[in-house]
């Protein structure tokens, strides 16, 4: 009776990314509606199907739910994703909240001017050095466990992995200093549903090329 | 045995606001320990409290936690503060994220350069009457109900008036054609919890000034 999740946003990573990856890792099957033209996104706004105007959109389950934040609680409380009482969801919410400041930066970066975009890299490349990776190292450091919270998959987990792929594009041999969170990759990479993600002619988008950018810009009149 | 939160953060709005709001609508006790300089934010990273050597960070139940979202959901969920299910929770996330998006431009607006400042009032006030409030008081038409959610008080009810009463301290005409949302604020406003908080003496923090902004300036070296 209920149909599958349709995905409103362009064929880009942006802000849908993360939830492509966690409804892969929930093995959950879903549609896609790309926006191709600015056309295609005035379309939705006249419909009056995105509340504050914006992608990502996600129908699901009789909602018409934006705000990636939303979406993603939506689909990790579902499919349980998201610890087993409001102290796990604390920890895990500081989690994902770090990786989500981590992900602006890597939004940021696509509206970058390219005399800029250097620095910016830089920049993504220190934070996770020195802040991001070795908080999550000590977490992991700390219980010993196969997984950010509650000995269990979660959202984290996933949101983390997904965080360690991009940098790792910037910066393959950052994970060198960061044994847990290598293990973590490789452990949460090998779980069925991930592994299907992860290979060729899934839905995971590549990294944004120019031509991307161009449309984006042309969709969203940057 | 579980003493009162304590919250660590600079003695001005800034992103811990709503976070007391929260509290005191909650009618929660809550202690709060000033980062008044530079040195009093070193002293919170050495000692290991803030796991991406951040502010906000509250101390409550036995946890540091950081990240605003993370707290806030916290607060809500233990409080009863959240929706009765996953769904209500999703409608709770969506409006919050875009109260969160415009109270964002509101945040920085002190700290833009100068030469961009009325560029920024114009779009804040643009996105206000064109683009947030609107929605919400689309919600509140759709169902005719005094609460935004589940017929119900729900954070989202509270950081909505919250924003309200910002966007009023910017320009009181913004309201103007938002007759839902006036009651709102009046009937949240006149809960015993909120109406305290609202009253001088509170833990309720003045509008930003340059004197703070210099402050903040020198605790966060930006």
């Amino acid at each position: 009776m209920a149909g599958k999740p349709k995905l409103h946003y362009f064929d880009g990573r942006g802000r849908l990314d993360s939830i492509l990856w966690l409804l892969a890792a929930a093995g959950v099957e879903f549609e896609e509606k790309f926006i191709e033209t600015s056309k295609d996104l005035e379309k939705l706004r006249n419909d009056g199907s995105l509340m504050f105007q914006q992608v990502p959109m996600v129908e699901i389950d009789g909602m018409k739910l934006v705000q990636c934040r939303a979406i993603l609680s939506y689909i990790a409380a579902k499919y349980n994703l998201y610890g087993k009482d409001i102290k796990e969801r604390a920890l895990i919410d500081m989690y994902v909240e770090g990786v989500a400041d981590m992900n602006e930066m890597f939004i940021f970066l696509l509206i970058t001017p390219p005399d800029e975009k250097g620095a910016k890299i830089a920049q993504i490349k220190e934070k996770a050095a020195n802040r991001y990776f070795p908080a999550f190292e000590k977490v992991l450091k700390s219980h010993g466990q196969d997984y950010l919270v509650g000995n269990t998959l979660s959202r984290a987990d996933i949101q983390l992995v997904e965080l360690l792929y991009s940098v790792e594009e910037l910066d393959p041999g950052i994970l060198a200093n960061f044994p847990l969170l290598k293990a973590l990759k490789t452990r949460i990479s090998n779980i069925p549903t991930v592994k299907k993600f992860l290979q060729p002619g899934s839905p995971r988008k590549p990294p944004m090329d120019e031509k991307c950018l161009l449309k984006v810009k042309e969709i969203f009149q940057l | 045995m579980a003493g009162k939160p304590k919250l660590h953060y600079f003695d001005g709005r800034g992103r811990m606001e709503s976070i007391r709001w929260l509290l005191a609508a909650a009618g929660v006790e809550f202690e709060e320990k000033f980062v008044d300089t530079s040195d009093d934010l070193e002293k919170l990273r050495n000692d290991g409290s803030l796991m991406f050597q951040q502010v906000p960070m509250v101390e409550i139940d036995g946890m540091n936690l950081v990240q605003s979202r993370a707290i806030l959901n916290y607060i809500a969920a233990k409080y009863n503060l959240y929706g009765k299910d996953i769904k209500e929770r999703a409608l709770i996330d969506m409006y919050t994220e875009g109260i969160a998006d415009l109270n964002e431009m509101i945040l920085l607006l002190p700290i833009s350069p100068p030469d961009q400042k009325d560029a920024k009032i114009t779009l804040i006030k643009d996105r206000t009457v064109n683009r947030y409030l609107p929605a919400f008081e689309k919600v509140l038409k759709s169902h005719g109900q005094d609460y935004l959610v589940g017929n119900t008080l729900s954070r989202a009810d509270i950081q909505l008036i919250e924003l309200l009463y910002s966007v009023e301290e910017l320009d009181p005409s913004l309201l103007a054609n938002f007759p839902l949302l006036k009651a709102l604020k009046t009937r949240i406003s006149n809960v015993p919890t909120v109406k305290k908080f609202l009253q001088p003496g509170s833990q309720r923090k003045p509008p930003v000034d340059e004197k703070l902004i210099e402050k903040a300036r020198k605790i966060f070296k930006f």
